[in-house]
């Protein structure tokens, strides 16, 4: 049977011998492997478009010492309760409202992303309520499931009722 | 509308029609919108997750403009199904992969799809085949503005359409043309153009999207970009390289021809024969060949075969099409002898003379 590539399934074309380690490595690739192989060293790798995660943490290096950084990552948005270190983790936010309650934070990393701070496209027909508004619902949202997970059923029943009144009042705007 | 049913057809992005269709694949724009008064959906449970999946279907439901559209619950589904509509770019990795409640509305012809819980609570598609940017921007907008008079889409005055990354923000939206481009990759340019491309801020990405290979020569062009410009800007930002793609390819094509014909013809012929009489046969080598023989036939190398065959060869051959088409799970290696036997009978058919075309 033929030899098959190492990094893939293919047959093996290219048998190379790699002597910059300690010592010789024989690699057995077909074309397309070899080909990334051989141009991974001598090709220096220009810079490509920014990614969320290297923008992040490029930004996190400038200009905050240890103690900065972990006061900003201790910020809870108060709607959704995500902290600005669990964005940096997963690189999602929690809620619409992050992106008024880390604006300071997040608006380098914007304009790092895409060079402009004002949307100028599209926007939706329809007149809607504020964001506050919103952000109001989500925290009830939220504070009624805390309540029914300290089995606190009054209050959930309270919240239950301010969300139902709130989302009357919102759909008769 | 069942899925078996879509199994035999093609799908809009493959239907190999429309302007530049030697190259140019198909043209889809995405937007994600997310509803004002729900968390994103990391910080989503799944009585959240039902319900935003209740409101959009609602609004889906509700808006009667929205004709021949059909819900499918992806949660519910199984696993070959669910990588079925993957391969049909129905739906993304991303979607088929999750947890909890979400799903996908199709329209009848597969030109739109909206996926539901996927990064952003609502994801728009639209496909269309060949270069058509233009009505591809006219359908999604209609779309987009029909589903908001029934529910309240998360903006931002300066920011615009929320996201759940901020590198979605604004406009939402990624456009996105897929080209096939053997001859670049034959003739090593590929990635001196993509480097290019990525300096004026465009993304490129493989068939499936985000981390996927490319395979089958098919690349995606989409914008980085979605703040500060309006959604014509990012559009045309797009369309405007598109030509010279189309270009580069066919100089590409042109020069192979004319440097070594008889090499190109030979390797093409031999793809072919593979294709054709292979007994067992791997998706990626299938992917590989077909698009080597693609480009033979626009070259006019290969004549007793269709376009409209080989585009319809690449999504039936790919590992859950052939198990719905031939109505049975299998494993890799069944697969692989499966695949051959397809090939041999859709490709010998051609070849008799006898051929149905889609």
């Amino acid at each position: 049977m033929a030899l098959r590539c190492q990094k893939c399934e293919k047959p093996a074309t290219f048998h190379i011998t790699e002597l910059t380690g300690d010592k010789p490595e024989e690699l057995h690739l077909c074309e397309e492997c070899a080909r990334i192989y051989l141009s991974k060293d001598d090709q220096p790798q220009e810079p490509t478009s920014p990614t969320l995660a290297g923008v992040l943490a490029q930004q996190l290096k400038i200009g905050q010492t240890a103690k900065d950084l972990q006061r900003l990552d201790q910020q809870a948005c108060p709607a959704c309760g995500i902290t600005f270190y669990e964005f940096r983790q997963q690189g999602r936010l929690g809620c619409p409202h992050d992106y008024i309650c880390f604006a300071n934070e997040l608006e380098p990393l914007i304009v790092n992303i895409h060079g402009e701070m004002k949307h100028v496209g599209k926007r939706p027909k329809r007149v809607h309520s504020s964001t506050d508004a919103r952000t109001e619902l989500i925290r009830m949202r939220r504070d009624m499931q805390d309540a029914v997970e300290q089995e606190d059923y009054e209050r959930a029943s309270e919240l239950r009722d301010q969300i139902r009144k709130f989302e009357q009042q919102q759909g008769d705007q | 509308m069942k899925l078996e049913d879509l199994a035999g057809r093609c799908g809009e992005w493959l239907r190999g029609s429309g302007p530049e269709s030697d190259i140019v694949i198909s043209s889809r724009i995405r937007l994600a919108r997310n509803l004002a008064d729900f968390p994103f959906i990391r910080q989503c449970d799944d009585k959240d997750r039902g319900a935003i999946e209740r409101t959009l279907c609602d609004a889906v439901h509700d808006e009667k403009r929205l004709a021949d559209v059909t819900y499918v619950d992806v949660n519910d589904l199984p696993s070959v199904d669910r990588q079925f509509l993957v391969e049909r770019q129905l739906i993304s990795r991303e979607l088929a992969d999750a947890h909890g409640p979400r799903g996908v509305a199709i329209n009848e012809g597969e030109k739109f799809s909206l996926m539901i819980n996927e990064e952003d609570h609502l994801r728009i598609q639209v496909m269309n085949s060949g270069l058509d940017l233009k009505s591809t921007w006219e359908d999604i907008n209609r779309i987009d503005d029909l589903i908001e008079e029934h529910v309240t889409y998360a903006f931002h005055d300066d920011l615009g359409y929320l996201t759940a990354c901020p590198t979605n923000v604004g406009t939402g939206m990624r456009v996105s043309v897929m080209l096939h481009l053997p001859a670049l990759v034959i003739t090593r340019q590929i990635e001196k153009v993509f480097r290019s491309l990525q300096k004026i801020n465009l993304a490129v990405r493989g068939l499936y999207g985000e981390g996927s290979q490319a395979m089958g020569d098919f690349y995606q062009i989409s914008n980085q970009i979605t703040l500060g410009r309006s959604e014509d800007e990012l559009i045309t930002q797009v369309a405007e390289v598109i030509p010279a793609m189309i270009d580069y390819e066919r100089k590409a094509r042109e020069f192979l021809i004319k440097e070594s014909q008889t090499d190109l013809h030979d390797k093409i012929s031999r793809d072919y024969g593979t294709l054709c009489s292979a007994q067992k046969i791997s998706s990626e080598e299938t992917m590989m060949l077909l698009s080597s023989v693609r480009m033979g036939v626009n070259l006019g190398l290969i004549k007793d075969i269709e376009i409209p065959v080989i585009n319809q060869l690449f999504i039936h051959t790919q590992p859950a099409h052939l198990q719905k088409l031939r109505g049975t799970e299998l494993d890799t290696a069944n697969r692989n002898k499966e695949r051959a036997l397809y090939l041999q009978q859709h490709l010998k058919r051609e070849t008799d003379g006898e051929a149905e075309h889609n």
